[in-house]
């Protein structure tokens, strides 16, 4: 197992197509907010959305391990990783179906659905599996779905 | 081992849901296997809302379901190899 497994506040963050601009800037503010709440944050995505991450961040204030999504998924299939807290983004039918997976194979995680974009209502329906969820049409204004995430964490001021 | 990708898949569902997949593997094949999130078939490990259903064909082929993040869902038949003992031995015959 890796180190990751004996940490017990690590977060995973799977980001989904990143075709929806609000996901950079709110994987960009949870990673943050996370990594000051005490939490050991991995981000895992494709390599265009961590590309875009990334470059956001250069000095790595906010994104710090950041790791393949299908080598994640491997990973955790073979009980190679653990996390105490996964956050999905999920703005199409193929996040929810992240999301379904993440929450076999971390059944003891608190997991935390993200949807968003214009058929956030829609696809949130499909969600029917043990989560809390934040749904919100959001594609290119965060504050929403900001709030939105501030209250499910205990930011709100 | 094989990349999926590399093993020129028939698409046979494009864009799809899951429940879609699901439903064309029972309809489809006669020997249906179901596997959890996580199962690898080749180099690939199935994402989906569990149990997933994944079919043999002709004692030759797989059908599964391929999901990417930008590209949503697709059920696919790639030559299954080794990989469909291992199904049989590993799947499960019920939900």
């Amino acid at each position: 197992m890796t180190t990751d497994v004996q940490d017990e506040k690590q977060a995973l963050l799977v980001f989904g197509c990143p075709e929806v601009p609000v996901q950079a800037a709110i994987g960009l503010y949870l990673a943050g907010r996370l990594g000051e709440d005490g939490y050991d944050v991995l981000s895992a995505g494709n390599p265009s959305v961590l590309g875009l991450l990334r470059v956001s961040d250069i000095q790595k204030h906010y994104i710090g391990k950041t790791i393949d999504l299908d080598r994640c998924i491997g990973e955790l299939a073979e009980k190679k990783r653990d996390a105490s807290l996964c956050v999905i983004f999920a703005h199409n039918d193929a996040g929810i179906s992240y999301a379904a997976s993440m929450r076999y194979l971390l059944p003891e995680a608190r997991l935390v659905v993200i949807v968003f974009g214009r058929n956030a209502e829609e696809l949130a329906g499909g969600v029917d599996f043990p989560c809390e969820k934040i749904v919100e049409k959001a594609v290119h204004n965060p504050g929403k779905l900001r709030k939105g995430i501030d209250g499910v964490f205990g930011w709100r001021a | 081992m094989a990349c999926i990708d590399e093993l020129d898949p028939e698409v046979l569902l494009r864009g799809a849901s899951f429940a879609e997949c699901r439903a064309l593997t029972e309809k489809r094949c006669r020997e249906v296997y179901y596997v959890d999130p996580g199962y690898a078939i080749f180099d690939t490990h199935i994402i989906g809302v569990p149990p997933i259903a994944v079919g043999v064909e002709e004692d030759a082929f797989i059908v599964l379901p391929y999901t990417k993040p930008c590209y949503g869902t697709f059920l696919i038949r790639v030559p299954g190899g080794e990989e469909i003992e291992r199904l049989r031995r590993k799947g499960r015959r019920r939900p």
